[in-house]
C-alpha cells in the first residue's frame, strides 16, 4: 500500500518500522473476516484494515490522535486473529502498539477514562494492590445498584465489580523468589514468570506448574525482582511503564542465566508469553547490554505447553472419562502461533478434547478489554460460551488467566490446561474437575 | 489516478441536509460522515484508486436499504454499494458526491433447506460463511473465489464471481436461485426462488454480474450441494510456463474435468510457499495444482490418468497429497496468493482476463515478453482449467511512474486476451479498472445497448455510476425517458 511519509518522518526509527508494516499491507481485506469487532459491528472502521488505514492517516499527518482513531483503536482486542489470517505478513501487533503509544502521548482522554486507566495500570501489575482492590470490590458489590446507568463509566465500574470473584483464593507463598528443586536428578533449569494478576486470581496455576515441572526433573526458579511482564501497561500505550516492567524481568532472568544457567523462561499465562517473546523487539533500539539481553530472553521464552511438549509429558493416572472443550486463547493461537501442543497434551493426559466452532474468535477478555469495553466483551463472551456449550463438553480448558476469568461463572467449570495435566500426572484434583464430574456422570447414566 | 466524473455541485452543497436525512432513516451509528472516519472507505481491494465519499450508510434491513435508496433517488444523490470491499477492479470505489451503502451489517443466514438444497442469506454473509453453516450437514456452496474467507455473497452476485472449483461447478450465476433486490426508487422486488428456473425473462441472469449498477441485492437464495466423498490435490512441477500451459491444454482436451486446475509460476510459488509452507516445488518454473474428487477409487483412477498426461511434459516432480492437512496447506497457499505477493512486492495490480485454454502457452509467452519490455515483474496465478488468467503485476505505489507502467502493462495483457478470442474479465468484474478497455471488447453499438439496459433500471444513472462503461458516454443516458 502506498504511504506518504516525509524523509524527516522516516528518520524516526519507530515511524520507519510503521512505514515498513504499512507497505506490506496490500489492502486485500482478508483480515476483516476473522476480526471479532468487524463480525459484530459490521463497520470497516472496526476492522483491522480500517484501523490500519486510520493509523496510517494519523501517523502520516503527524497530527495528534483524533477521537475517531482513539475510539476504533480502543475497540481493537489485540487478539491478533488478523495476523493469523493475513497472507501478506503484516505485523499488525507492532503497528497497533505504536499507535497506542502515539495516542497516549498526543490525546487527552476524558477524566474518567484517564482515571480508570491510571488505576488499572497502577493496581493490576501489583499482586498486593490487586488483591486489596478485589476485596474492596467484593465489599462494594451490594451497592452495585448505585451504578445502574447507561454511561460508559457506570458500565465499566459494573464490569469491574462483576469480575471480582465471589471467593478470593488465599494468598500463596509459592511465588516468593526461590528455587524449587527438581525431584530426582535435575534435567533442566527454568525460570517461571510468576506474573501479577494471575497469582491473585488463581494461585493454583503457578503451584500446578511448579509441581508438574519439578516432578519431571526440572528445577524451577522464581527470580527475585521479576514481576509483571509489562503487557497490561503496554496495551494501554504506557510505553515507559511497560519498558520498566520488562527491564526488571530481563535483569532478573539475566542474573539467573549468569548464576546457574537457564534452559527456558516458562510462561503459563499466554498473554504474558506473547509480550515476553516480544522483548527482543521492544528493546531493539535500547543500548547494550539491554538489547542483547532482551533478545536472549525472548529466544528462550516458552509457553508451558511448548516446554512440556519438548521435554515429554506422560500421565500416571487412568483416563478420567472427561470431555474438555479446549478454548484457544488468542495470545496462544494468534500471538504465539501455538495451536496443536495444548490439545495434544490434553489428549495424551487422557482427556477427550473437543474444539468449539469459531475457535479463532476472541472470548472478549483481552487483558483489560472486558473492563474498558464491557458491551463488546459481553457479546463475545456470550457467543463463545454458546459455541462451547454446543460441543457438549464437561469443562473448559485454556492457557490464559484472562480467558479463564472471562469464561468462568457459566454452567461449565474452567481450568488451566496445566492444572489438568498436573492432576493426571499425580497432582491434586483441580476444583473444576469436581464440578465437572456430575455432568459426566449424568451423561453416562 | 483514474478519472472520475465531476461531483454534482448541488449534492455537495446539500451535504449537511443529506447526512441529516440519512441519519433520520438509520439507527444510531448507521451513518458515517466525518472526514477522518470516511477515509478508510475511500478504497477497496484495488487501493491504487481512492476517493473519499460524501457519506457512508450502514443499513441493517432491506427496509432500511429501500428507504436510503428512495431518499437518494428523490435527492438525485449517487450511490455506491459495498460489501466486504475486496473488489480487485475497484467495484466499490466511491465518488465524492456519492453515498456508500455498506451491506456488512446484513450478515445473517436467514434459512437453510436441506431437502430443497438451498440457503437464503443476507448480502453481507461471507462466501465461506455459507459453506460453514451447512458443512456439518454434509453440504457446501460451490463457487469459491480466492477471497472467499472475506468476500461477501452480495458482491459475488454483482461480479458473478468464480473461483478455483468453478471448472466443475460453474460460477455464481450457475449456483443462484433467487434474489431480493431494491431498485433505485426504493422498490423491493423478489425474483426467482426455491426452484431452478423462473418464469419470464431471465432476470436473475441479467442481475448477476451487473456490478451494482441495476439494483442493490438484499437477499440471496443459493443452491447448496452435497459435499463430495473426498478430494485430493496433486502438485505437478514443470520446467517452463509454456510446458505447464501445454499440459493444462492436454488435460482438458483428454476429456477429464478435474474439480480444479490451477497454475502458478515461479514468483507466485515462492511467495505462496513462504506464507503457507505447503511443500510447493521451489525449483520449478511453473506448477499446477490439480484436484480431483469423488470416492477413493474414482480419485485414484483420475489421478493415475492425469499423472500419465503430466508425465508426457517432462515434469520435475509429481506429488499427490497424502492427507487432508497437506491438501489444506496446498489450498491455503493458492487462496492466499494475492496477499502473499505482498511479501515480495509492496503493491500489485491483479489482472483478470479469460482466454480460450488452447491459447495458454502462447499468451504466457507474450506476457513474459511484456514483463521484460515494461521492466516490471509479474507473478502468474490463475484458474488455468477455464482459461481465467490472474497475472499479478508488481510495482511500487510510492513510485508513481512504476504505477503508470503497471497500468499500461495490465491494459496490454487484457487487450491480448481479447485479441486471442477471450474476454476482459473472468470474475473480478469491469469496475473502474477495465472501464476504459471496454471499447477493445465491444463496438459502440454494443455498448449503447448495454447502457440502455442500465437506463431502464436506473434512468438517472445514480447506481454505481463511473464503473463498467467508458466515462464520456456513461453519464449521458442513452435512452429517452418515458414521458
Amino acid at each position: 500500500m502506498q504511504t506518504h511519509f516525509t524523509p524527516e518522518q522516516l528518520r524516526d526509527p519507530e515511524t520507519a518500522v510503521a512505514n515498513q508494516i504499512l507497505r506490506t499491507c496490500v489492502h486485500c481485506g482478508f483480515c476483516t473476516a476473522t476480526c471479532p469487532t468487524f463480525v459484530l459491528l459490521g463497520d470497516e472502521l472496526d476492522s483491522p484494515r480500517g484501523r490500519i488505514y486510520l493509523i496510517k492517516d494519523m501517523l502520516e499527518s503527524g497530527r495528534p490522535a483524533s477521537e475517531a482513531v482513539v475510539r476504533h483503536v480502543d475497540r481493537c482486542l489485540s487478539c491478533l486473529a488478523c495476523m493469523t489470517t493475513c497472507p501478506s505478513g503484516v505485523h499488525y501487533m507492532h503497528l497497533v502498539d505504536h499507535a497506542r503509544a502515539h495516542i497516549e502521548e498526543t490525546y487527552r482522554r476524558p477524566w474518567h477514562d484517564r482515571a480508570l486507566r491510571a488505576l488499572l495500570a497502577r493496581v493490576l501489575p501489583h499482586p498486593q494492590l490487586f488483591r486489596a482492590a478485589l476485596v474492596a470490590a467484593r465489599l462494594a458489590r451490594p451497592f452495585r445498584f448505585l451504578l445502574a446507568g447507561k454511561s460508559v463509566l457506570a458500565k465499566r465500574l459494573a464490569a469491574m465489580l462483576a469480575m471480582a470473584p465471589a471467593r478470593l483464593p488465599a494468598p500463596s507463598p509459592i511465588e516468593r523468589p526461590r528455587a524449587h528443586p527438581a525431584a530426582g536428578p535435575r534435567r533442566q533449569r527454568v525460570a517461571l514468570l510468576a506474573g501479577c494478576a494471575q497469582q491473585v486470581l488463581d494461585p493454583e496455576i503457578n503451584a500446578a506448574t511448579i509441581r508438574l515441572l519439578t516432578r519431571l526433573g526440572v528445577e524451577v526458579v522464581v527470580a527475585k525482582g521479576a514481576g509483571c511482564c509489562g503487557a497490561l501497561t503496554h496495551h494501554m500505550g504506557k510505553h515507559d511503564d511497560a519498558m520498566a516492567a520488562a527491564r526488571a524481568n530481563i535483569a532478573a532472568w539475566s542474573r539467573e542465566i549468569e548464576a546457574g544457567g537457564l534452559d527456558a523462561v516458562i510462561i503459563n499465562a499466554s498473554g504474558c508469553g506473547t509480550t515476553v517473546k516480544d522483548y527482543g523487539f521492544m528493546f531493539r533500539n535500547e543500548p547494550e547490554p539491554w538489547r542483547t539481553r532482551a533478545a536472549r530472553i525472548s529466544e528462550i521464552a516458552l509457553d508451558i505447553s511448548e516446554f512440556l511438549t519438548r521435554i515429554g509429558y506422560r500421565p500416571t493416572r487412568e483416563p478420567p472419562g472427561l470431555t474438555v472443550a479446549y478454548h484457544a486463547a488468542c495470545s496462544l493461537q494468534h500471538g504465539q502461533k501455538i495451536t496443536g501442543e495444548p490439545k495434544a497434551l490434553l489428549r495424551a493426559a487422557g482427556f477427550t478434547v473437543v474444539e468449539p466452532a469459531e475457535g479463532h474468535l476472541c472470548c472478549g477478555s483481552a487483558g483489560t478489554y472486558n473492563l474498558m469495553q464491557p458491551d463488546i466483551a459481553a457479546r463475545l463472551r456470550t457467543r463463545k460460551l454458546a459455541n462451547i456449550a454446543a460441543t457438549g463438553a464437561d469443562l473448559i480448558a485454556a492457557g490464559n488467566i484472562g480467558c479463564l476469568t472471562q469464561l468462568a461463572g457459566d454452567t461449565l467449570p474452567v481450568a488451566h490446561t496445566v492444572a489438568l495435566l498436573d492432576w493426571m500426572a499425580g497432582g491434586p484434583e483441580p476444583a473444576a474437575v469436581a464440578k465437572a464430574a456430575p455432568r459426566r456422570d449424568a451423561k453416562a447414566s | 489516478m483514474i478519472d472520475l466524473p465531476d461531483p454534482k455541485p448541488t449534492t455537495l452543497a446539500a451535504r449537511e441536509r443529506i447526512i441529516a436525512g440519512l441519519r433520520a432513516l438509520l439507527p444510531e451509528g448507521g451513518v458515517i460522515a466525518e472526514a477522518l472516519r470516511l477515509k478508510p472507505y475511500e478504497t477497496d481491494g484495488l487501493s491504487a484508486y481512492r476517493q473519499v465519499p460524501l457519506a457512508v450508510a450502514l443499513p441493517e434491513t432491506t427496509e432500511q436499504v429501500a428507504s436510503v435508496l428512495r431518499f437518494c433517488h428523490e435527492n438525485g444523490v449517487r450511490v455506491v454499494p459495498r460489501g466486504a470491499g475486496t473488489s480487485l477492479s475497484g467495484g466499490a470505489l466511491p465518488l465524492a458526491d456519492a453515498v456508500v451503502i455498506g451491506l456488512m451489517r446484513m450478515n445473517r443466514i436467514l434459512a437453510i433447506d436441506y431437502a430443497d438444497r438451498l440457503a437464503v442469506v443476507q448480502p453481507g454473509v461471507t462466501n465461506i460463511g455459507i459453506t460453514e453453516a451447512v458443512r456439518g450437514a454434509g453440504f457446501f456452496y460451490a463457487p469459491d473465489p480466492s477471497s472467499q474467507l472475506a468476500c461477501m455473497i452480495g458482491g459475488n452476485v454483482n461480479m458473478n464471481s468464480g473461483g478455483a472449483h468453478c471448472l466443475k461447478y460453474g460460477v455464481t450465476a450457475n449456483n443462484l436461485l433467487g434474489l431480493k433486490i431494491v431498485t433505485i426508487e426504493g422498490e423491493v422486488i423478489e425474483i426467482g426462488g426455491a426452484h431452478l428456473d423462473a418464469a419470464g425473462y431471465d432476470w436473475l441472469g441479467l442481475l448477476t454480474g451487473s456490478e451494482g449498477q441495476l439494483a442493490i441485492v438484499t437477499e440471496v437464495t443459493v443452491r447448496i450441494l452435497r459435499s463430495p466423498e473426498g478430494a485430493r490435490a496433486m502438485l505437478a512441477a514443470f520446467r517452463s510456463n509454456e510446458i505447464a500451459g501445454a499440459c493444462v491444454d492436454a488435460i482438458i482436451t483428454s476429456g477429464i474435468i478435474p474439480v480444479a486446475l490451477e497454475f502458478m509460476d515461479r514468483p507466485a510459488i515462492h511467495a505462496c510457499e513462504a506464507f503457507a509452507h505447503a511443500g510447493y516445488p521451489l525449483d520449478a518454473e511453473a506448477m499446477l495444482i490439480i484436484e480431483v474428487e469423488g470416492s477413493i477409487a474414482e480419485q485414484d483412477d483420475l489421478l493415475a490418468r492425469i499423472k500419465e498426461i503430466c508425465a508426457r511434459f517432462d515434469p520435475i516432480s509429481l506429488k499427490i497429497s497424502q492427507s487432508a492437512e497437506e491438501s489444506a496447506a496446498i489450498w491455503k497457499g493458492r487462496k492466499g496468493a494475492f496477499g502473499a505477493v505482498g511479501r515480495i512486492s509492496p503493491d500489485y495490480l491483479c489482472m483478470d482476463g479469460t482466454i480460450p485454454t488452447g491459447r495458454l502457452p502462447d499468451v504466457l509467452r507474450r506476457i513474459g515478453e511484456m514483463s521484460d519490455s515494461y521492466g516490471l515483474k509479474v507473478a502468474n496465478i490463475f484458474h488455468a482449467g477455464d482459461g481465467n488468467l490472474h497475472p499479478l503485476i508488481m510495482f511500487d505505489a510510492n513510485d508513481p511512474e512504476s504505477f503508470h507502467r503497471a497500468e499500461a502493462f495490465g491494459a496490454d495483457i487484457l487487450k491480448l486476451c481479447v485479441e486471442v478470442g477471450g474476454c476482459l474479465t473472468g470474475e473480478h468484474g469491469v469496475g473502474v479498472e477495465k472501464r476504459d478497455l471496454m471499447t477493445a471488447q465491444f463496438t459502440a453499438v454494443e455498448l449503447d445497448q448495454q447502457r440502455r439496459i442500465k437506463t431502464a433500471f436506473d434512468p438517472d444513472w445514480l447506481l454505481n455510476t463511473a464503473k463498467v462503461f467508458p466515462l464520456t458516454a456513461a453519464l449521458a443516458p442513452a435512452m429517452p425517458r418515458a414521458a
